[in-house]
């Protein structure tokens, strides 16, 4: 099976945007988005890292909180946020705080599910304080030491090993 | 860092290429010459600014390398620089294998839902179909 393309785009200087076809429609998508029990499974960290906590509370001004650990030296990454707009099966909106400073204050995702043929289009935008910490984020991503973890992931990628 | 590869080893250079993106026209410039070469007035069309202002852009662009051609001021088409935006989709890399990686196990997670869901459809098959 040919992996569906990821789309990288940035709309203005404060966002990041992204997005991916699936072949599903979009309520078991915003199942598999919304359920702790399949969330852990797949919003990975780099290799080394598991979800340890996966608290997801999904209505308008609940919370949510994910915290990844490393299991070689118990280093800890957490972001966690409050629900702003929750509709089923097609739109979140909430706040991302990160634990650790990835990146300076508070940013914004939205995730929009879009469905045609019973297939689903995600769309994922992120807005920050400001254009530093966008840029922060795409500059510092996890931490050090990640470059190998993500080599172990080339076979899954291998649509953009273009340059 | 390091594993970021040599764009980011120079931190003034990505600033600069940051700072050169950062501008929504410029950016809508270079996806017109991601199609072919352009000229100036090419370029100006599609924009509610003066062509002088057009100008400054392509300037900025030029001088972090984005795109070249801009010596014979008005009449030479302006090119994209592949290798300069080779090193911008270098430093998106990281972030775009976390999520293809990401997604690709939420390909794996929405099959064994799929399976799940028509397993219940089997189940409950023929109640579902009169109820529709």
């Amino acid at each position: 099976m040919t992996r569906a393309k990821l789309e990288i785009t940035t709309p203005s200087d404060h966002e990041l945007q992204w997005s991916r076809v699936f072949d599903a429609p979009r309520t078991r998508v915003f199942e598999a988005i919304t359920t702790p029990e399949f969330v852990r499974r797949w919003l990975l960290g780099p290799a080394g890292w598991v979800m340890a906590v996966c608290e997801i509370d999904l209505r308008l001004g609940g919370k949510y909180r994910y915290v990844w650990h490393r299991e070689r030296d118990g280093k800890e990454m957490g972001m966690s946020g409050v629900y702003r707009e929750v509709l089923a099966p097609e739109r979140i909106v909430s706040t991302e705080l990160f634990a650790e400073a990835w990146y300076a204050g508070e940013a914004l995702g939205t995730v929009q599910l879009l469905e045609q043929d019973s297939r689903t289009t995600l769309i994922q935008t992120v807005r920050y304080e400001s254009p530093s910490a966008r840029d922060g984020v795409l500059r510092s991503g996890w931490e050090d030491g990640v470059s190998a973890s993500y080599d172990r992931l080339d076979g899954i990628v291998a649509e953009t090993a273009e340059d | 860092m390091e594993w970021l590869g040599a764009a980011s080893r120079d931190p003034a250079r990505l600033n600069a290429l940051f700072a050169a993106l950062a501008d929504p026209t410029r950016r809508a410039i270079l996806m017109r010459l991601a199609s072919g070469e352009a000229s100036v007035n090419e370029l100006a069309e599609p924009f509610r600014v003066t062509q002088p202002a057009i100008s400054k852009h392509l300037r900025v662009l030029e001088r972090v390398g984005l795109i070249s051609g801009t010596q014979d001021a008005q009449r030479r088409p302006r090119r994209l620089e592949a290798i300069a935006l080779a090193e911008v989709e270098q430093w998106l890399e990281p972030f775009r294998k976390l999520w293809q990686a990401r997604y690709a196990e939420l390909d794996t997670v929405l099959a064994e839902l799929g399976a799940r869901d028509r397993k219940r459809e089997r189940r409950t098959g023929k109640g579902r179909k009169k109820n529709k």
